[in-house]
C-alpha cells in the first residue's frame, strides 16, 4: 500500500521538475530575476538533503515495522536517545546555518533598492552608463508610466533598452497592487501615498508580460502591462512613436484616467506635465489639495506653515471635502 | 429635529429588497436546497419530538464534552460551505480562457475566494481545533470539565453564530471582496461601500471573542485542574500542544479584535487609521493583522502536532520518543511564532537588513518542526505498526507536511519570495501546509477519538476510500498549483488570456473533484458507522490499547468523566496503570459535585448576532436594543446563584456498576 504511493511520488516529482524548470520563473530574461531563480533551486537542494531522507525513512519504517512482521525488533520502553537527538536538532539546524547566510548575502545583493552592480554574470556596470529612469503608478485598473527623462507617459505598455539599468519608482492612486515582470526581476508593492523602487536589468530583446500580482479589487484580472526589451535603436525609435503622439498628459487629464476602468488598451502620451508624478505620490493631483509632504512638513514644525496659519486650514478642509466621493 | 429622522432609515438601516440576491442564480438554487434541507431537519426535530432533547442535552449544555462535539460538527458543516466555494474557483479558473469569462463575473467571483478563506480559517479549522481540545484535554488530564463550563458554552455559540452571520451574506447582502483579511485602503469605505466588508468585521469580532474566551478557559483548566501528579512534564503531549496553542490565542486574538475595530472605526466613523490621507497608515494594519495572522497558523497546527504524538505511540504501541524535546520544540515555536509576521510582505519595500532577520527567524522555525518530524519518526522505529485510519493519516500527514515545510523555507528567502510571492506557488504551499498538516491531523483525531465519545468505532472501509481519495486529490489539486506559480501565474484571478496554462488548471480541478469524493467518503462514513453501530461498539472504553487518560474511563464517559481522580505518576499515565495491574475500584463512591446546563450563553451570543447583524446594516435602533438585550441578558445571568448540583452516590454506583456488567460482558 505505501510502496504504491512511494511509486507514484517518485514518478510525479521528476516530471514536475522538469517542467518546473523550464517556467519564466525559473529561466527568465533578466539578471536579477536569473539570480532570484538560480537562488531557488540551490535553496531548494539544500533542503533536499534533508527532506529526501526523512520521506525515504518514514516509507521504510511504516513497512519494516509493520504489526505483521514479527521479525522486526519491538523495542516499546526505547523512548530515548543522546546521540540520536543531537542529530535531530543538529542536521536542520546546520541546513538552516548555510541557508541563513545564503538568506543574508541575497537578500542584500538582491534588494530591490540598491543600485545595479552588474549587468550579467562577469559584466560590471560600466561607468558611463546611466539608467532609464520609469515612474510606474498602478491605477484602478491599468498601469501609467511615466518617462521624466523623456517626458512621456504611455498606458498598459512600458519599454526599456537591452543591458541597460532600469530604476523604477512605483506607486499607486487608490490601492495597493503588485508591480511584477517575472522575466525581469521580483515583484514590489505600488501602494497609495508610498514610494518603492526597483533595480534591474534586462538582458534579452523580447516582449515580456507584466501584472499586478496583487488583487486589487474587480477589474484586477485585466491589469497586465506589455514590456519590451528593446536595442538601444529600437528604444529610440520607441520613444520618438511616443513622444509623436500628440496627447498630453497633465492633471485634468489624470483625474480622468485615474477612474476606474477594466482592460484599457495601449495609449501613448508624448507629452507629461513636470511634477505629474509628485503630485500622485503626494495625492495633491486635485487642484486646491495640499501636498502630503507640505503636509508633513508642516506637522513637523507643529503645524506651522510659511504661509499664514488660516490658508493652511483653507487648503486642509478643501482636501477633505474633494476626499468624499472621491470613488465611485 | 424629529422631522429630520426618517424613520424606515432608522428600523432598516440600508437594509432593503436590493440586498436579496434575486437575480442570482447560484445564489437561488443555493438558497433553495438549503430552504429545503433546513426544512427537512426542523421537520425531522419536531416529527421525532426532538426539540426538547436538543434545548436540554445540547444547545444548553455546558459539558466540555458534548460541546465539543458541537463544534465538530459546525467545523464539518461549515467545511461543505467552504469547500463548495473552492470547488467554484476550480471550476472557474479551469473554464475561463481567452473568450470564455467562465460562470463567475468577478463581482461573485471575489466574494467567492474571499469567504472561501475566512470560512475554512475561522469557521472550519478553528472549530476542529477547539472542538478536539474541548473534548479532549479535560479527559487527558483527569479533570471533571473545564474551568469556567459556562463561559465554555458562551464560547462555542460566540464561534457559531459568528458563522452565522457569514451564512446570512450569502442571501442578504454579500460578502466582501477583499481577499480573506482584508486589506485596506481597499477594505476601507471609499473602496468598499457596501456592507460586504462589515459582514467580514462583525462576524469575525463575534467569533473572535468566543476563541479568546475559550483560551482563557482552556488555560485555567490544563494549569489548575490536572490530576494529582501530573505535574508540566508528565503532561500528554496533545495537552502540551492544546496549552501552547491557548496561550497564543490569548496573546493574538486582542491584536486582531483591535485592528477590526479600528477598521470598523475607519469605515463608520471616518477616522483615519488605514486610509490614505490624513495621516493614516495601510502598512500598520498589514502589520498588525499579521501579527496576529501568523501566530493564527501555529494555533492551528499545534495541536494538529499533538494528535500525531499521541496517534503515533498508539498505534506503534511504544512511548513517544523524545518526550522532553517533543515539549521544548512546542514551547519554541510557540514563541518564535511572534518574530516572523513580517515574511508575509517582504515585497512590500522593507529594507534588506529586516526582510533578512524575518527571513532567518522563519527558517529557524523548521528546525524544532524537523525535530517533532523526526521524533514521530523514531516512535516508529522499532515499534509495532497497526495500520489503523489515524495512523495512514499521520503517516500521510509527515510525507506530505515536510514538502509543504520545504517551499514555506523557500518562501522564507526575501530574494525568491519576491518571485513567489502571491502566485499559486504559495496557494500551494500554505494549502499544502494546512490541509496536509492541520486538516490530517484533524482527521486523524476525528478517527482516533470518535470511540471515545460514542461508544463504537467509525467504519473501516469507508474511512480508507476517504483517505485515499483525499491524499491523492490533495497531491493533483495543488502539485499543478506549485507549477502554475513557477510559470509566474498569480493568485485570485478569473480569468486567463495564455492557453497553455488551462491544462494545469484542469488538472487542478480534477483534483479537487477527487477531494469532493473523499467529503462524500467521509459522510457515507459516518453514517454507515451509526447504522453498524452495534457490530462496530466497543465495550472496553480502549478500543486501540491507548496510553492516555481518556482511554480509562468507559465510551462515551458518564458525565463527570471519572468516578475517582486518577493519580498520575508517568507520563502515559493509562499505559503506566496497565501495566501496574491497575483495578478499576467498584465501591466507595461518593456524590459528585457539577454544573447546571444554562440558556445563558445561547441567549447572549444570539443576541450579540442580533447586534453584529443590525450593525453590518446600520440598523442603529436594533444595534441599541440589541446591545441592551446582550448586557442585559448577561446582568440577569450573573443573579442565577442555582448554577450546581450534586450527582447522587447512588447515581454513580447505578453508572458505575452498568460500567463494570459491560466490561464482564466483553471479556
Amino acid at each position: 500500500m505505501f510502496s504504491s504511493i512511494a511509486r507514484r511520488g517518485f514518478l510525479l516529482l521528476p516530471a514536475l521538475m522538469l517542467v518546473g524548470c523550464n517556467t519564466v520563473v525559473m529561466n527568465p530574461s533578466g539578471d536579477i530575476a536569473a539570480q532570484q531563480g538560480h537562488l531557488i533551486a540551490i535553496s531548494t537542494i539544500l533542503m533536499l538533503l534533508i527532506i529526501v531522507p526523512v520521506i525515504a525513512l518514514t516509507i521504510l519504517f511504516a513497512w519494516r515495522y509493520r504489526k505483521n512482521n514479527t521479525t522486526a525488533r519491538y523495542e516499546p520502553e526505547w523512548d530515548h536517545s543522546t546521540a540520536l537527538e543531537l542529530v535531530i536538532w543538529g542536521a536542520p539546524l546546520l541546513i538552516i546555518i548555510a541557508l541563513g547566510l545564503l538568506t543574508w548575502i541575497s537578500t542584500h545583493t538582491l534588494d530591490p533598492y540598491r543600485q545595479l552592480a552588474r549587468l550579467a554574470p562577469g559584466r560590471p556596470v560600466p561607468d558611463k552608463v546611466k539608467p532609464v529612469t520609469i515612474e510606474a503608478v498602478a491605477l484602478d485598473w491599468k498601469w501609467l508610466f511615466i518617462y521624466p527623462e523623456q517626458g512621456i507617459a504611455t498606458i498598459n505598455e512600458v519599454a526599456a533598452p537591452v543591458d541597460v539599468p532600469i530604476r523604477f519608482k512605483i506607486s499607486a492612486s487608490s490601492v495597493m497592487n503588485s508591480f511584477y515582470i517575472p522575466a525581469l526581476a521580483g515583484q514590489i508593492y505600488a501602494m497609495p501615498g508610498m514610494e518603492t523602487s526597483l533595480h534591474a536589468v534586462i538582458n534579452k530583446a523580447g516582449d515580456y508580460k507584466g501584472f499586478s500580482a496583487n488583487y486589487s479589487g474587480a477589474g484586477f484580472s485585466d491589469m497586465n502591462f506589455v514590456f519590451h526589451g528593446m536595442s538601444s535603436g529600437d528604444f529610440q525609435q520607441w520613444v520618438q512613436k511616443v513622444k509623436a503622439d500628440k496627447s498630453n498628459l497633465d492633471r485634468a487629464g489624470y483625474l480622468q484616467l485615474e477612474k476606474p476602468s477594466i482592460a484599457e488598451p495601449v495609449r501613448y502620451y508624448g507629452n507629461v506635465e513636470g511634477d505629474l508624478y509628485h503630485a500622485i505620490l503626494n495625492e495633491c493631483v486635485k487642484p486646491g489639495q495640499m501636498c502630503m509632504d507640505q503636509m508633513m512638513a508642516a506637522d513637523m514644525h507643529g503645524g506651522e506653515m510659511q504661509m499664514s496659519g488660516t490658508e493652511h486650514e483653507q487648503t486642509h478642509m478643501d482636501g477633505k471635502m474633494q476626499m468624499s466621493g472621491h470613488h465611485e | 429635529m424629529l422631522d429630520h429622522i426618517d424613520l424606515t432609515r432608522l428600523i432598516f438601516g440600508r437594509l432593503s429588497w436590493d440586498a436579496i440576491p434575486y437575480h442570482e442564480p447560484i445564489l437561488i438554487v443555493t438558497f433553495i436546497g438549503v430552504a429545503l434541507s433546513g426544512m427537512a431537519v426542523l421537520g425531522a426535530l419536531t416529527y421525532f419530538r426532538l426539540w426538547g432533547p436538543l434545548w436540554r442535552d445540547w444547545v444548553t449544555s455546558i459539558d466540555h464534552k458534548r460541546i465539543g462535539v458541537m463544534y465538530v460538527v459546525l467545523g464539518l458543516i461549515m467545511l461543505l460551505r467552504g469547500f463548495a466555494d473552492a470547488l467554484m474557483m476550480r471550476a472557474q479558473q479551469a473554464l475561463s480562457f481567452g473568450d470564455s469569462h467562465g460562470f463567475l463575473p468577478p463581482h461573485h467571483y471575489d466574494q467567492i475566494f474571499t469567504a472561501h478563506g475566512v470560512i475554512m480559517i475561522f469557521f472550519v479549522a478553528m472549530p476542529l481545533v477547539t472542538g478536539l481540545m474541548n473534548y479532549v484535554v479535560p479527559l487527558q488530564i483527569g479533570a471533571r470539565d473545564v474551568a469556567f463550563p459556562f463561559l465554555n458554552n458562551f464560547s462555542f455559540w460566540m464561534t457559531a453564530f459568528g458563522g452565522v452571520l457569514v451564512m446570512i451574506s450569502l442571501f442578504v447582502g454579500e460578502f466582501a471582496r477583499t481577499g480573506w483579511l482584508a486589506y485596506p485602503p481597499l477594505s476601507g469605505i471609499l473602496y468598499s461601500p457596501d456592507v460586504g466588508v462589515d459582514y467580514y468585521i462583525w462576524s469575525l469580532q463575534i467569533a473572535g471573542v468566543g476563541t479568546l474566551l475559550s483560551g482563557v478557559n482552556l488555560i485555567a483548566t490544563i494549569v489548575k485542574m490536572r490530576a494529582p501528579g501530573m505535574n508540566l512534564m508528565k503532561m500528554p503531549v496533545f495537552t502540551w500542544t492544546a496549552l501552547c496553542t491557548n496561550i497564543l490565542i490569548v496573546a493574538a486574538f486582542p491584536v486582531l479584535t483591535a485592528v477590526l475595530a479600528m477598521l470598523s472605526l475607519d469605515r463608520v466613523f471616518g477616522t483615519h487609521f488605514f486610509t490614505n490621507d490624513f495621516g493614516g497608515n495601510s502598512m500598520m494594519y498589514v502589520n498588525l493583522i499579521w501579527i496576529w495572522g501568523h501566530p493564527e497558523v501555529y494555533i492551528l497546527v499545534l495541536p494538529a502536532f499533538g494528535i500525531y504524538s499521541e496517534v503515533v505511540s498508539t498505534f506503534c504501541s511504544k512511548r513517544l520518543f523524545g518526550y522532553t524535546s517533543m515539549v521544548y520544540a512546542t514551547v519554541v515555536i510557540t514563541l518564535l511564532s511572534y518574530l516572523v509576521w513580517l515574511h508575509h510582505f517582504f515585497t512590500m519595500g522593507s529594507g534588506a537588513s529586516v526582510n533578512s532577520f524575518f527571513g532567518i527567524t522563519t527558517m529557524i522555525i523548521s528546525i524544532p518542526t524537523g525535530a517533532k518530524i523526526f521524533n514521530w519518526l523514531f516512535t516508529m522505529y522499532r515499534g509495532r505498526i497497526r495500520f489503523e485510519l489515524p495512523m495512514m493519516w499521520t503517516i500521510a500527514f509527515m510525507i506530505t507536511f515536510v514538502i509543504g515545510g520545504m517551499t514555506g523555507v523557500l518562501l522564507a528567502v526575501p530574494p525568491a519570495d519576491f518571485v513567489l510571492h502571491n502566485s499559486l506557488f504559495l496557494i500551494a504551499h500554505f494549502h499544502n501546509v494546512i490541509i496536509g498538516g492541520v486538516l490530517f491531523g484533524m482527521f486523524a483525531g476525528i478517527n482516533y477519538w470518535f470511540p471515545k465519545a460514542f461508544g463504537f468505532k467509525l467504519d473501516r472501509f469507508w474511512g480508507l476510500c476517504s483517505f485515499w481519495f483525499w491524499v491523492v486529490g490533495f497531491y493533483v489539486a495543488f502539485m499543478p498549483l506549485y507549477v502554475l506559480g513557477l510559470m509566474g501565474v498569480t493568485r485570485r484571478l478569473s480569468h486567463f488570456t495564455d492557453p497553455s496554462l488551462r491544462i494545469w488548471f484542469v488538472l487542478a480541478a480534477f483534483g479537487a473533484f477527487l477531494i469532493l469524493c473523499g467529503i462524500g467518503c467521509l459522510i457515507i462514513q459516518l453514517v454507515v458507522s451509526v447504522l453498524r453501530r452495534e457490530s462496530l461498539r466497543d465495550l472496553s472504553g480502549d478500543p486501540w490499547d491507548a496510553r492516555t487518560l481518556e482511554w480509562a474511563t468507559s465510551s462515551p464517559p458518564p458525565s463527570y468523566n471519572f468516578a475517582f481522580t486518577p493519580k498520575v505518576y508517568d507520563n502515559d499515565a493509562w499505559a503506566d496503570m496497565k501495566n501496574n495491574g491497575y483495578t478499576r475500584p467498584l465501591k466507595g463512591f461518593v456524590p459528585i459535585h457539577m454544573p447546571k446546563n444554562t440558556a445563558a450563553g445561547f441567549i447572549i451570543a444570539a443576541c450579540a448576532a442580533g447586534c453584529g447583524f443590525a450593525l453590518i446594516w446600520h440598523m442603529w435602533l436594533l444595534a441599541g436594543l440589541g446591545f441592551v438585550a446582550m448586557l442585559g441578558s448577561t446582568i440577569i445571568h450573573t443573579f442565577n446563584y442555582n448554577r450546581d448540583f450534586y450527582i447522587p452516590a447512588d447515581e454513580v454506583v447505578r453508572v458505575e456498576n452498568e460500567r463494570t456488567r459491560l466490561l464482564n460482558s466483553y471479556v
